[in-house]
């Protein structure tokens, strides 16, 4: 009888190639690699330097994604404007993956899109594996109960190499979440509480495992959103063990597996959850059944507050210093205040449910004057599907721009960017300084409050919007 | 081969800001490179500079003192965020050699030891003492894992043991996990075995 084990635990002790000793961590093997443009130059060229080869290009896939434009115009004229610098570093990753026989969807390719996005999508992200990819929203892959986690390109390289890592046990910690979340209230939101309620390094050091009511009643993409903010909370990881909802989801996809494959698989992935009386080294349980959409008003995802709320009394010079970036201040309501740009979009909440979210929002009725709301799908894929169903047009009617897929304005290094002292509320992970463009200043929400804040000109609460909608209907 | 890390003395730099994020230290733009050398003109790039590109005078790297200076002291959480290991090449690059927090977050403190950029987690009232005494003349010692200030004040560190290994010999690891390719090459084997 061995003891009850967490689910990390298992995937963890399932890939470990040479045990941890106290002079040497364990070699961990990697069972996918995912490349993209920006952070493997520097490995690749480190392998020639040395005269090693890519010892597993079966299990890297690589895209591209953050340097590449997503605005039509740049596509429409071949992307032509496309910046030097980025349109090397793209080619580069080109020649890296024909050299080294690693499989890429590149500019061209139909499967392309957002590294997070695309690696669900294609079915390779399964259920047990250990991911790893040189960003740290890796963590989104965890929604599927892998180990997945963002490495430095130093690291990229080792994997390159060796298709291991060498690791250190990471603590755990326990995240439950209760309660069903009300309506308007959307996994972006629960993610953002959850940040706000444990701090941006109250993960840090240790690999989160989410579960519990609300959990259990999500669907993939929403896990996904909740395990792309782990790392906002400085975890290495975020886990959520794999149910029914997984193996659906999975079902089919291009890079799953199939036919008694895919039987022998779904035996194996029902083992993948964390034995009664497994123990966690920390555990906070957070009921969800009251949470309001949320709404970042400060420069790191912990600044977070109810949409219906009052900006918080600064606790400190960091609270100081953000609210004078933001140019807001404290005792004033956040809903009502102006914006300029809105982004829907990024590996946190660009899948087809986010669309559809900010569609049910925006159909019938017109983004306000003076507010630039862009609208970009995290995978062509993404886009196809949406544009079958008519979501495009949902967008450009109501003076909306659609996007080819991309990071885009997520990261603000690809020709989308803000303007210095504009408010974007953005549908992505970070509302770090700049992040969107020097001076920008970003306001973390749901999809959902994205787009309420797009119809009004102002950061908005979107369920009377929504409410609205029904009774139409 | 990196440069060995035994000790190293030097004025620090403070800055005194939590949460400080990668994306803080070494903004997007700058990430077009391929390249991992010349990013030091780029660190901290939107606290030195205004929008014009005129240094921003009350930003302590542009205050005198700041040159020379290869330790930096900063607030909890240093490194949040962003994977970039452009962050740490950007510091070592300027002349850092050494960051001091309570506090580095987990991507950035692996990145940093795979580089020679020796990340610091030392107690509260030491850091604060570092915090209220900027430009201190400090010696950080990686035999010991001990931090020296004035008057004898000391305090300890703890480095990841085979990290620490690695630099105060200027091993690379990767040397190492090449050495156990058999080891890697059998797990493959049985994993195949399996499927």
């Amino acid at each position: 009888m061995t003891a009850p084990r967490t689910l990390f635990r298992k995937v963890w002790d399932r890939h470990v190639v040479v045990p941890e000793t106290a002079a040497t961590p364990a070699v961990l093997y990697i069972d996918l690699h995912l490349v993209h443009e920006v952070t493997s130059p520097q490995a690749f060229a480190a392998l020639r330097e040395r005269g090693l080869k890519v010892r597993r290009p079966d299990r890297t896939l690589a895209t591209v994604d953050h340097s590449v434009p997503t605005a039509e115009a740049s596509w429409a004229s071949g992307l032509g404007e496309m910046d030097h610098a980025a349109r090397y570093q793209v080619r580069t990753l080109g020649e890296n993956c024909g050299r080294s026989g690693v499989r890429l969807f590149g500019v061209n390719s139909a499967r392309r899109g957002i590294v997070h996005v695309i690696g669900p999508e294609q079915g390779a992200t399964q259920p047990g594996m250990t991911i790893v990819c040189g960003d740290s929203h890796t963590t989104t892959h965890g929604a599927f109960g892998a180990l997945a986690f963002g490495i430095g390109t130093t690291e990229v390289g080792h994997v390159l190499a060796t298709q291991c890592l060498l690791q250190r046990l990471p603590r755990t910690l326990l995240v439950e979440l209760e309660g069903r979340l009300g309506p308007g209230v959307t996994a972006k939101d629960v993610i953002l509480g959850v940040i706000g309620r444990i701090g941006v390094d109250g993960g840090t050091g240790h690999v989160i495992e989410f579960r519990g009511e609300a959990v259990s009643a999500m669907s993939m993409e929403e896990r996904m959103t909740l395990c792309n903010m782990a790392i906002e909370a400085g975890a290495r990881a975020g886990m959520v063990a794999p149910d029914e909802t997984t193996f659906e989801y999975l079902a089919g996809r291009p890079m799953a597996p199939q036919g008694e494959a895919w039987e022998r698989a779904v035996v194996e992935w029902r083992e993948l959850n964390s034995d009664p009386g497994a123990e966690y080294d920390r555990s906070v349980t957070i009921d969800v059944g009251a949470l309001e959409p949320q709404v970042t008003w400060g420069t790191d995802p912990g600044m977070v507050m109810p949409v219906s709320g009052r900006i918080p009394a600064p606790a400190g010079a960091g609270h100081r210093k953000a609210l004078d970036y933001m140019g807001l201040s404290a005792g004033a309501a956040i809903a009502g205040q102006p914006v300029q740009v809105v982004f829907i979009g990024s590996c946190t909440n660009s899948r087809l449910s986010d669309l559809r979210a900010a569609a049910a929002v925006l159909r019938g009725r017109r983004v306000a004057p003076g507010v630039r709301a862009m609208i970009v799908p995290g995978s062509q894929q993404v886009r196809a599907a949406a544009e079958a169903e008519g979501l495009d047009r949902v967008f450009r009617d109501a003076g909306a721009e659609w996007h080819q897929s991309g990071c885009s304005l997520c990261i603000a290094m690809n020709g989308d960017r803000a303007a210095a002292g504009q408010y974007v509320v953005s549908t992505s992970n970070r509302n770090f300084e700049g992040r969107q463009g020097q001076g920008a200043r970003t306001l973390l929400a749901s999809p959902l409050t994205a787009a309420a804040s797009a119809i009004t000109g102002k950061v908005a609460d979107p369920r009377p919007l929504l409410e609205e909608g029904r009774r139409i209907a | 081969m990196i440069e060995p890390f035994t000790v190293l003395s030097s004025r620090t730099v403070v800055l005194p800001v939590d949460n400080i994020d990668t994306d803080q230290i070494i903004p997007a733009r700058f990430l077009t490179t391929t390249q991992r050398d010349g990013l030091g003109r780029h660190l901290f790039a939107d606290w030195r500079r205004d929008a014009a590109n005129r240094p921003r005078e009350d930003f302590v790297l542009n205050r005198p003192g700041a040159e020379g200076a290869r330790i930096l002291v900063a607030g909890r959480n240093f490194g949040c965020g962003s994977s970039r290991e452009h962050a740490p090449w950007a510091l070592l690059d300027y002349g850092f050699r050494a960051v001091i927090s309570t506090e580095i977050a987990d991507i950035f403190r692996s990145n940093a030891l795979r580089n020679g950029l020796l990340p610091v987690v030392i107690d509260a009232d030491s850091h604060a003492w570092l915090l209220a005494h900027p430009g201190a003349e400090i010696g950080i010692d990686l035999r010991d894992c001990t931090v020296r200030m004035a008057a004898g004040r000391e305090a300890g560190f703890e480095v990841e043991p085979f990290a620490r290994h690695c630099l105060l010999n200027g091993i690379d690891p990767l040397g190492w996990l090449l050495s156990q390719v058999p080891a890697i090459q059998a797990y493959e084997d049985r994993a195949a075995c399996r499927a």
